[in-house]
């Protein structure tokens, strides 16, 4: 590969092509309009009566709306940086999920155990 | 060694043939997206922390006596509005059109403003009705992570002012341009994180 090629390729990551265009912002937008309303309107309105079916509804929308912005905003793609912002991301989203489920999980079972009454010592082994 | 010495008569070249000389500022956009990264799980253990003490009271106000959504529907459309026209303001700027470039700008500055605005508001009223940090430790946490996404919207907006004043000066030069395309990413990805913020702890606190 000649230098020549190496400077069109660092040319095409940095120019315009990497930041979309209108159609694909228009897009994004429009998703993002319609994976916002959603949840807010189940909410207001209580449309769904199991409120913990909601909440799994709501965060679903969430994690798609996630997606939509990462894609049409942020366009985040494999090949962007050689790959390496990908790998930065997931690396990220691995620690972000221990973090989150680990604190969630770990702190969810200390409460638990601390409540009053539930655990007799004397019949602890 | 042996490459050396088949070029006996050449420079010595110790360095790998594919490896090229980079641009001024070529991994500045890989560094600002670690940079995100980071600031990422910062987000995270903020999330962590209210998800962990969300739920604890301390018999002070829970989240149904407290948020209101429609102001916090209003909020989160002036966040999405201002990541639209930030679009819209690197569009402008890949065709180097300055003036439309800098209203784009303005106008995303405003919205962030309006955002600010309505959320500042917000935390007035809490603080009135004795909903304050110290109250509980859902109060606590719930300040804590939606003020240092607030914080970071401030921070946005100076930058924001920062650049349009680059831009006036030196016009959209190939240093403005990289700039901006940081603080796109930036700006998006305070959108990000409120997505996550409306959704668990505005709408899930409405569902508790």
């Amino acid at each position: 590969m000649s230098t020549h090629d190496h400077a069109a390729d660092h040319g095409h990551a940095h120019g315009g092509a990497a930041h979309g265009s209108l159609k694909t912002y228009l897009i994004g937008f429009v998703l993002s309009v319609i994976l916002t309303a959603i949840p807010f309107w189940l909410v207001m309105t209580g449309a769904i009566d199991n409120k913990q079916a909601t909440a799994i509804v709501v965060m679903a929308f969430a994690a798609v709306q996630i997606v939509v912005h990462m894609v049409f905003f942020l366009h985040m793609n494999t090949a962007s940086e050689g790959g390496w912002s990908m790998l930065a991301l997931i690396f990220t989203l691995i620690l972000v999920v221990i973090v989150l489920t680990g604190s969630l999980w770990v702190m969810y079972h200390l409460n638990a155990n601390m409540m009053p009454g539930l655990h007799d010592m004397r019949e602890m082994p | 060694m042996a490459s050396t010495a088949t070029m006996a008569g050449t420079e010595p070249v110790f360095h790998l043939e594919e490896e090229h000389a980079h641009a001024e500022g070529s991994s500045t956009m890989l560094g600002f997206w670690l940079y995100l990264m980071s600031d990422c799980l910062i987000f995270a253990m903020l999330f962590a922390a209210y998800g962990v003490l969300g739920g604890n009271y301390a018999a002070g106000p829970a989240p149904k006596d407290l948020f209101d959504l429609n102001l916090v529907a209003v909020n989160t459309a002036m966040l999405l509005f201002s990541s639209i026209t930030y679009g819209f303001a690197m569009l402008t700027m890949d065709k180097g059109r300055v003036a439309a470039t800098q209203a784009w700008l303005a106008v995303t500055g405003l919205f962030g403003l309006a955002f600010l605005s309505i959320e500042l508001y917000e935390f007035a009223h809490m603080i009135h009705e004795g909903a304050t940090p110290q109250r509980s430790a859902f109060l606590s946490s719930f300040f804590t992570l939606v003020g240092t996404h607030g914080l970071h919207v401030t921070f946005g907006i100076v930058w924001l002012v920062t650049l349009m004043v680059q831009v006036a000066r030196f016009g959209l030069i190939e240093a403005n341009r990289r700039r901006l395309m940081c603080l796109s990413m930036f700006w998006h990805f305070l959108d990000v994180i409120w997505i996550g913020v409306f959704t668990f702890v505005y709408l899930m606190g409405m569902l508790r």
